[in-house]
């Protein structure tokens, strides 16, 4: 069944600030159609977002809706999360966002493992505040402030997400908006911290300085960029040089989530109170 | 040369000319542009500075500190949320003594979130131990960061300008850039008092006793004491190379005035819009314009209202549960001053509500007919 935007979206709030072609859009609908499938109550979900364009999201989602500061919707979230452990908690977020100044939020989130799913739309630059680089803009890739090419070396969000301790990681991006609902919906599905990181166009900031200035031409190059996890293994090093992975990374249904583990030292402090 | 800029491009010229070595800086609405301006001129190789790209706000003003306390001359530039971020490290720039300068762009803190300028931001940092001078036009945003550099480092205290969001920032005007020549005469390279030097090594930031961690803190005060002399010094040079006159106080039309108002940033120009209407109605008013805040002008500001009936103090900021923070600091200046004006406190253009010279000379006339003890008024609220 298609999706009904009306049940989601505050429509008051439509048309939204993105630009024309922007991958955002693609994500939030591949978030919403996932939610569908997962059959889960809106109400009984919340969706935070720290700043960035990205982060804009919530504003357009009739759902509980935190739009925090920047860096820090994986503390607000963690904060929800421990209040009301029995509800859902969506946290949306920029590449900047999760991983430049909220980026010791990002390893403590995966480290905890708390029952939260988190969607880094990652456009590999600062997008709302001008086009700045990002931790994860690629080496000699041109940015406002790095206006003769970048050479700081980048993170790998699914990487690191996964050597901190995330038990659901996932590639995706927006050329493919079939597998990333997939994907989003083993994560919120999923019963501990989920980073899906979904490479993502901003054509405005990024492409406009790297000759992908047209939407179509830089979702283009993120597709052509992409290898399937399966394929990856029969591929050489040097074939996979400067691709990208998407897929399933990592799976662990073992390690213990963080509210349940919290709910057994209750138990045992009161247990021990009571002798 | 004469050159048609932003405030912000001013803020990255004066910079440029100040000879800097390290920039630090984190992006954020309405800032970038000063940075990005810099960022451009060291990768032209116009300006012989390190620039680092951090990861944060907190990280920048760390940065910054790092270098001046190794005795680079630092700079970096921030505003509202960013400038809340970096709070812990203000007070670690200010308590180790180093000169660094900031500039810092007034836009309103969240939430709910916006981008327009008020005033909250840098206020909230009153007690920090940065000295702040506010900037009224483009020239004086130039002219006040190279001051800063000079102000700061014959002191030991860094030092942060302010300007207004958008109004200013990103507003064209012409403004006169000087020539390496003369600023490199004005402001030769000082060391800070506390720096890293590997003929002499020290130790900074340690722990400190009871017996003497309270002396810190009295030094930095005389020292702050001390800038009211060397604001003074220092803007008479300036004058001397430049013919631009800047003092802690701006006056406007105050010889005979029985009413004054002051403001500062763009709005303290309104001010003097207003105070120009209310004169054509034969009321007798002056304004000031508060250019320097820290250390605050206490004896300047008694001294040019003696004799005024009534003072009104503009506020782009509130201190909740009390009143305006420019208000507080003129009532506490005054008060141990025999015959000192009745003073209103008037809150306006919060989150970037535009102060219009009719819309304050309209406050002004129902201020002045109103005799009530106002510690607060609202100016065009919606209630
Ligand atoms: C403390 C603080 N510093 C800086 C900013 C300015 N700022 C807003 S969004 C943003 C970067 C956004 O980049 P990203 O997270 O990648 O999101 P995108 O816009 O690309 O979706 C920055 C630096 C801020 N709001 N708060
Ligand atoms: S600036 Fe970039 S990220 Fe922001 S809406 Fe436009 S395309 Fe999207
Ligand atoms: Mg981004």
């Amino acid at each position: 069944m298609a999706l009904r935007y009306e049940n989601y979206l505050r429509m008051n709030h439509i048309p939204h600030m993105w630009c024309p072609g922007c991958g955002i859009g693609i994500v939030v609908k591949s978030m919403l159609a996932a939610f569908e499938d997962a059959g889960w109550d809106k109400n009984d979900t919340a969706v935070i977002s720290g700043i960035g364009c990205t982060s804009r999201a919530p504003g357009y989602l009739d759902m509980n809706t935190l739009h925090t500061t920047h860096g820090r919707a994986l503390t607000f979230a963690t904060g929800v999360k421990f209040a009301r452990p029995d509800k859902n908690v969506l946290v949306i977020s920029g590449d900047g966002d999760a991983s430049a100044i909220g980026g010791n939020h990002f390893i403590h989130a995966c480290r905890r493992n708390i029952d939260m799913t988190l969607i880094v739309n990652n456009n590999n630059i600062y997008g709302m505040t001008g086009g700045q680089y990002s931790p994860t803009t690629p080496l000699g890739a041109k940015a406002a402030t790095t206006p003769w090419g970048n050479v700081d070396p980048g993170f790998d969000l699914a990487e690191l997400a996964k050597g901190s301790g995330a038990t659901y990681v996932a590639r995706g991006h927006v050329g493919s908006g079939v597998q990333l609902q997939r994907l989003i919906r083993g994560g919120i599905e999923h019963h501990g911290f989920s980073v899906i990181e979904v490479m993502s166009n901003c054509h405005t900031q990024f492409g406009r300085r790297n000759k992908l200035a047209d939407p179509v031409d830089l979702i283009t190059h993120i597709n052509k960029s992409s290898v399937n996890v399966a394929r990856a293994k029969k591929m050489s090093p040097e074939e996979l040089e400067g691709k990208f992975l998407i897929g399933l990374l990592h799976h662990d249904k073992e390690k213990a989530e963080y509210t349940d583990a919290y709910a057994g030292v209750i138990e045992r402090a009161q247990a021990g109170l009571k002798k | 040369m004469n050159k048609v800029i932003t405030a912000n491009h001013a803020v990255s010229h004066a910079v440029k000319l100040a000879n800097v070595d390290v920039i630090a800086a984190y992006p954020i609405t309405p800032q970038s542009s000063i940075v990005e301006e810099l960022s451009e001129m060291c990768a032209r190789g116009e300006v012989p500075a390190q620039f680092i790209h951090t990861e944060s706000e907190h990280s920048s003003m760390s940065a910054c500190i790092g270098a001046a306390q190794a005795g680079a001359r630092a700079f970096t530039a921030t505003s509202s949320q960013g400038l809340a971020y970096m709070h812990e490290m203000l007070h670690w720039a200010a308590g180790g003594r180093l000169p660094i300068v900031m500039a810092e762009v007034n836009r309103s803190l969240g939430p709910p979130w916006t981008i327009y300028t008020d005033q909250q931001d840098s206020l909230s940092q009153r007690d920090t131990g940065w000295l702040q001078f506010y900037c009224r036009d483009n020239q004086e945003v130039l002219d006040t960061t190279l001051l800063c550099f000079k102000i700061a480092e014959r002191v030991g205290i860094p030092a942060m300008l302010v300007l207004d969001a958008f109004v200013l920032s990103h507003t064209y005007e012409a403004v006169n850039i000087p020539d390496t020549k003369l600023v490199d005469k004005f402001l030769p390279k000082k060391d800070a008092p506390f720096i890293i030097d590997t003929s002499e090594p020290h130790a900074y930031g340690g722990m400190m006793n009871v017996d003497c961690w309270m002396e810190s803190r009295y030094h930095l005060q005389k020292a702050t004491e001390m800038v009211n002399t060397v604001v003074e010094e220092e803007t008479a040079e300036w004058a001397d190379l430049t013919g631009r006159n800047l003092s802690p106080l701006q006056l406007h039309r105050m010889d005979d005035a029985e009413y004054v108002i002051l403001a500062a940033g763009t709005a303290a120009w309104t001010v003097t819009l207003a105070v120009d209407m209310l004169r054509e109605k034969g009321i007798k008013v002056g304004g000031i314009g508060l250019w320097m805040f820290r250390p605050f002008p206490v004896e300047q500001l008694r001294k040019v209202l003696k004799g005024v009936k009534r003072f009104f103090v503009v506020d782009r900021s509130v201190s909740f549960g009390h009143s305006g923070i420019f208000a507080q600091e003129c009532r506490s200046a005054l008060y141990d001053v025999e015959d000192r004006p009745k003073i209103t406190g008037i809150i306006a253009g919060l989150g970037g509500r535009e102060i219009t010279q009719t819309g304050l000379a309209t406050e002004i006339e129902n201020a002045i007919a109103d005799p009530g003890s106002d510690l607060i008024r609202w100016m065009e609220v919606k209630t």
